[in-house]
């Protein structure tokens, strides 16, 4: 079970680093907002590239089967995986046909979530994260904590310490583009020697059967035009109909996640080089039955942009770890219970339902309202806190007679101006801890009214 | 015109001068306004915590107390958007309906029916809005910071007619205060830093009194200023609007 705000109480303890955390994806959700506020026609390309994923879900067998049969014909080798161990299974038995025992990897958060670096650690393949974030936590042998920004939850201090042990930098330093030169120059040899190279990807086309892939730092183009086999692995719901909506979401995508204009590369793969092979391993892992789920299924609709993360006031204060998978934030908060209801259950009550995420989602996901609808299941299931299910039947009761709402409003304010502070102020009071409780009058509204206007 | 008077439990209970302001307020505008006795809560607390079944009968006491009325008013964006959007898991009978389309925030029953296009109150002081969540994102009473959608802030609207008011600018405009009903309790780290952040944003500006169109944001943040012995006051909006003194 996760305990959120157990996590979260623990991130927050370091006021300053959370401030500094805060702060870091404050300004680039307002990056967001400036890059999004010179796209006159934004709210409308939100709209658009909703309607499109809407257009995908509903026929998306129909799509993969065309995405398919196009690959097929480019050449393409096309693997379908039901779940994370057949897709670790699949690239491992790629990886073996070709003799591989280094593998290059550009970011893909659906690899993180098969957890494939373990797997093939296991079978004695190197796999080496070349994006530069992927590469600090892989060093460091922790999970990302944000999905556009694997690192964001490390200092520069903190890299220039790792880099000094693992990359032999100079002791102390901390200057960015003295720590990025070095991590370049160590990811070019893995590059070089790489025997294979892996890929996410961020849109497949159904109708030309090929994959693009963004990044800003050109290291999924490098390890694939390197090495003799390529291999890009995809969710099912990475499709779009046609070339043409790609530039939909092009638009979007980059001016949510980090508010630029677009990624620096933008790269289309249709076909092996020659001599080369290239692969497709098409994922469900969890997704066909999140589609089945009405409430839920346009969760998939997500382009991984992160600005929900970017956006969340609880997860700015928490940080990424502090939910306990892959995909954190709102977005995860939405994914995980349909992965396992009961060992999420915390997750959909880690949000205030400010709404903030669903405003700023460039494919339009009602995520608070599917935070809602998620804290209803688990009541029904049972996994509320046995204290907190007493506390709401017994509200529940009184609410719905006048004459108990009353009695009990009456004993409780009272209670709060007679008894002295320790009874108040304990540790069961989770409200009083770190702030007063509201000063409590003699008189009702009720009360008031009864005299004054009756 | 007949309007119900709703007053949310905990303003009943904890700031009943925030309901007085409210039915001060409407009756100065000559409205005929009526306090149904015997009314509680309306179900959100129970819901926003998974537990809309349990919430049911609170549902159904709130529209039998209220669907006579051609307005149904609160000073709370909160309960308004609870009212219009979750009672549709009742039987949608045609007093639900009525109710549901009917129920209002106080500032959309001043500017939207009432056409209010002044008002006799003044309140000369450094004001910080607070823009509650549900009323801002929910009820769509303003424009928020993540769409690019450009509509007029009713509560604003409302706060420029006081005389010698001066709103000041967050850095910060539109984030939440970390309340969140009983994430305020589940989450009490986050929550409390979250409060903390917002009255710094304030307090940054010169705040001298935070407003709000919920007094449920207005306790949380009222409970860590005191705690932490600031001098900063919270109103709530009809307070001002009626022309309290502090
Ligand atoms: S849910 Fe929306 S905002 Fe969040 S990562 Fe996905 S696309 Fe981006």
């Amino acid at each position: 079970m996760i305990d959120h705000a157990e996590k979260a109480a623990e991130f927050i303890r370091d006021e300053p680093r959370t401030d500094w955390h805060d702060e870091s994806l404050w300004f680039i959700r307002h990056k967001r907002d400036k890059a999004s506020q010179d796209v006159p026609e934004w709210e409308q390309l939100r709209e658009l590239a909703s309607g499109i994923k809407d257009n995908v879900l509903s026929e998306l067998d129909h799509y993969l089967e065309q995405f398919e049969a196009n690959a097929l014909q480019n050449g393409v080798q096309v693997h379908w995986a039901t779940d994370a161990a057949e897709h670790n299974r699949i690239v491992h038995s790629i990886l073996k046909k070709h003799g591989v025992s280094r593998m290059v990897k550009s970011k893909s958060m659906l690899t993180e979530e098969c957890h494939l670096n373990d797997f093939l650690a296991e079978q004695g393949i190197e796999v080496v994260d070349t994006d530069l974030g992927e590469r600090i936590i892989q060093l460091r042998e922790e999970p990302p904590s944000h999905i556009v920004l694997p690192a964001i939850h490390l200092k520069k201090e903190e890299i220039g310490a790792l880099f000094h042990e693992k990359l032999q930098t100079r002791e102390g330093a901390t200057d960015p583009g003295y720590l990025t030169e070095a991590a370049r120059g160590h990811l070019r040899q893995k590059f070089v020697e790489a025997q294979a190279a892996l890929t996410g990807v961020n849109f497949a086309i159904a109708e030309t059967g090929g994959v693009v892939v963004c990044t800003n730092e050109g290291n999924a183009d490098m390890g694939v035009h390197l090495a003799p086999v390529q291999i890009h692995c995809m969710g099912i719901e990475k499709i779009i109909p046609k070339a043409e909506h790609l530039g939909v979401f092009i638009r979007l995508l980059a001016r949510s996640a980090t508010g630029q204009p677009s990624t620096i590369y933008t790269a289309h793969h249709h076909r092996p080089r020659p001599g080369a092979e290239m692969h497709i391993v098409i994922v469900d892992n969890g997704r066909s039955a999140q589609l089945g789920r009405s409430d839920f299924r346009n969760s998939l609709k997500c382009i991984r942009c992160g600005a929900c993360m970017n956006t969340c006031p609880i997860y700015r204060r928490s940080g990424g770890h502090s939910y306990g998978y892959t995909i954190p934030g709102p977005i995860g908060s939405i994914l995980t219970p349909g992965i396992d209801l009961k060992a999420y259950s915390d997750l959909p009550f880690a949000s205030t339902l400010c709404g903030s995420c669903s405003d700023v989602c460039p494919v339009k996901i009602n995520i608070h309202e599917q935070l809602f609808r998620w804290r209803q299941i688990i009541a029904q299931e049972g996994y509320l806190p046995s204290g907190k299910k007493r506390a709401l039947a017994w509200f529940g009761k009184i609410m719905a007679r006048p004459a108990w709402f009353r009695f009990t409003g009456k004993v409780a304010r009272l209670a709060l101006r007679i008894l002295p502070r320790p009874f108040l102020y304990n540790r069961f009071n989770e409200w009083g801890k770190a702030r007063e409780l509201p000063e409590a009058p003699r008189e009702s509204f009720q009360e008031w009214y009864k005299k004054n206007r009756r | 015109m007949k309007v119900g008077l709703f007053i949310p439990c905990y303003i009943d209970q904890f700031y009943p001068q925030v309901g007085i302001a409210t039915l001060e307020l409407l009756e100065k505008l000559d409205v005929q306004v009526e306090f149904p006795a015997n009314q509680t809560c309306c179900g959100q607390p129970l819901a926003n915590s998974g537990s809309e079944q349990e919430a049911e009968p609170a549902y159904h006491h709130f529209v039998d107390l209220f669907h006579h009325f051609d307005h149904i008013v609160m000073p709370s964006g909160s309960c308004t958007y609870h009212v219009r959007k979750h009672y549709d898991r009742i039987e949608q009978t045609a007093e639900v309906q009525h109710v549901r389309k009917n129920t209002l925030d106080l500032s959309e029953f001043l500017l939207d029916v009432l056409n209010l296009q002044s008002l006799n109150a003044r309140f000369p002081y450094k004001v910080g809005l607070h823009q509650s969540c549900h009323g801002l994102r929910g009820l769509r009473l303003g424009p928020d910071s993540e769409q690019n959608l450009s509509r007029p802030s009713k509560i604003q609207t409302l706060l420029n007619m006081v005389d010698g008011i001066e709103l000041v600018d967050l850095s910060r405009p539109d984030e939440c205060c970390g309340f969140g009903g009983t994430f305020a309790v589940g989450e009490p780290a986050i929550s409390v830093k979250m409060g903390k952040d917002r009255i710094a944003d304030h307090e940054s500006k010169g705040v001298e009194v935070i407003t709000a169109g919920d007094m449920s944001c207005l306790m949380h943040l009222e409970g860590i200023i005191r705690r932490q012995g600031k001098q900063m006051k919270v109103k709530h909006l009809a307070e001002i609007l009626n022309g309290v003194q502090l």
